[in-house]
């Protein structure tokens, strides 16, 4: 299995996360995204037609999307079944959502990040209100989620519908969007950084 | 407030070379000036607002340029002519604060522990030993020597722990070069350096290289090392206040530890450089 991996991507973040909580072993090939643009390349396009990280080689086929790569690893490598909560179907529809909302979340935030780290040529005014919309949303979700006593985003356990949110959520502050009037996501990102085998990536601000 | 003349004398890389391959007046921000850079059948110009062409040089894998009619002198790293040795040039990062900061920071060993844990250093030795700081009266730069420092994993070559020895250079207000015991060669210094491009007073992008010696890394593995440790530094950067550089001595108390970082604020002072500084009374 081979993760093609860019060390300051969140959606790689997402993939490198799971490999971990999965305890699976794979390899890295690392792609020259900033400052080469190697995902634009001809050869990273017969691999993703797409141009875009990360993708996951497994058994001889590319899987493309953060979102499709953590259900693929999920569904096929988690004995317990709770990530990607194939057994509980009144579970599983929140989970894609929440996957839906994710990507939202790379749309603004990760944008936001990408002009003010890598200086990318965007509307970031727009980019930053639209990432504090969604949060909004995801903030008065996990507090009533807490009010029912669920600690994560689809019930009492994380699946990867926190992973696929977490990354753009918590490197926020990397695209000058503070979490400061987020007090649940806040108290979410405590939750999240203190999962077994989880591992920090720069830029992210635990609230402690 | 209008760049000072020791800020205004200098050079400025702006960026790599590829990052203006057939560029037609891109723009580009220094010192509070809008710029534009264009490549006429690979000779990159650089104009500003008025369409007046500047001075331009490329070196160390970067273009260079100034506002100055009559710039200092670029400084010499004769280690870019060395054969064998590998350049990877990371790309330009946006920071929101002073470039002054960013320098002050990159001489500042003890946040190793803290920052880059289990990387560049270790949260059981946080101790930084002493080390000499003298200033090359010829050149007009400052250097820390005899640094050392615990490190984990110094470099991507490195397979372990290691005592580095760290040498440190400022040979210009915004630049700033370090020197690494090479994990795989004897007696040869690994080089990682900052050149930064000061956007405003207040927020920079830092154009950072490394030149070193590996056999067994590729490029882009150098390169993500790189970049990795530099977003370390980048959040504790932007959660500096204030933004721009305090000069003051009543704002912040020096360390034994920031011998390095009293002589560039005692360099930056004779120098008489003022733009990119914060004033005292200004945040009260």
């Amino acid at each position: 299995m081979k993760l093609f991996d860019y060390v300051l991507s969140g959606n790689c973040y997402k993939i490198r996360l799971l490999l971990d909580f999965l305890e699976l072993s794979h390899e890295k090939q690392a792609v020259d995204f900033f400052p080469g643009r190697e995902h634009k390349s001809d050869a990273f396009l017969q691999i993703n037609p797409l141009g875009q990280i990360p993708v996951l080689e497994d058994d001889g086929a590319y899987i493309r999307d953060a979102q499709a790569i953590l259900v693929h690893l999920a569904s096929r490598y988690d004995p317990t079944g709770t990530w990607w909560p194939v057994n509980d179907p009144s579970q599983l529809g929140r989970v894609a959502q929440w996957l839906a909302f994710a990507d939202s979340i790379t749309s603004t935030a990760s944008a936001a990040r990408l002009h003010d780290v890598l200086g990318y040529d965007l509307d970031v005014a727009q980019a930053r209100a639209g990432a504090h919309k969604l949060f909004r949303v995801l903030d008065d979700h996990l507090a009533n989620q807490e009010l029912q006593g669920f600690n994560w985003i689809a019930g009492s356990r994380p699946t990867v519908a926190d992973i696929a949110c977490f990354p753009y959520v918590a490197l926020a502050g990397d695209g000058g969007i503070e979490l400061f009037y987020y007090p649940a996501i806040q108290r979410w990102i405590r939750r999240f950084v203190n999962l077994p085998r989880f591992k920090l990536m720069p830029g992210i601000n635990i609230f402690d | 407030m209008t760049p000072d003349t020791f800020t205004r004398s200098q050079w400025y890389a702006i960026g790599r070379l590829p990052d203006f391959e057939g560029a037609e007046a891109k723009p580009v921000r220094l010192l509070s000036q809008d710029l534009t850079v264009s490549d006429a059948a690979g000779v990159l110009s650089v104009n500003d607002a008025d369409g007046r062409s500047l001075l331009t040089q490329i070196r160390y894998g970067h273009l260079w340029t100034t506002l100055s009619d009559t710039p200092r002198p670029l400084y010499d790293v004769p280690e870019f002519d060395e054969p064998d040795r590998r350049l990877v040039t990371a790309g330009g990062v946006g920071v929101r604060c002073s470039g002054l900061r960013c320098v002050e920071n990159f001489l500042d060993m003890a946040h190793f522990p803290f920052v880059h844990t289990d990387i560049l250093g270790v949260e059981e030795h946080p101790s930084v030993e002493s080390y000499d700081v003298s200033m090359d009266a010829e050149k007009d730069e400052i250097w820390a020597t005899k640094c050392k420092f615990f490190q984990p994993m110094a470099s991507a070559a490195a397979s372990g722990g290691q005592m580095t020895e760290y040498k440190y250079r400022v040979p210009h207000p915004y630049s700033t070069i370090l020197y690494k015991t090479c994990p795989i060669r004897e007696d040869v210094w690994d080089l990682v350096g900052l050149f930064i491009q000061p956007v405003e007073e207040d927020e920079c992008i830092v154009h950072s290289f490394i030149l070193v010696f590996d056999e067994e890394n590729t490029d882009t593995g150098l390169l993500h090392f790189q970049q990795n440790i530099f977003l370390q530094d980048r959040m504790i950067l932007e959660n500096q206040v204030p933004r721009k550089l305090p000069l003051d001595p009543r704002w912040e108390l020096p360390t034994r530890a920031d011998a390095s970082s009293i002589a560039y604020r005692r360099w930056l002072k004779a120098n008489e450089l003022q733009w990119g500084v914060a004033l005292f009374n200004e945040a009260a």
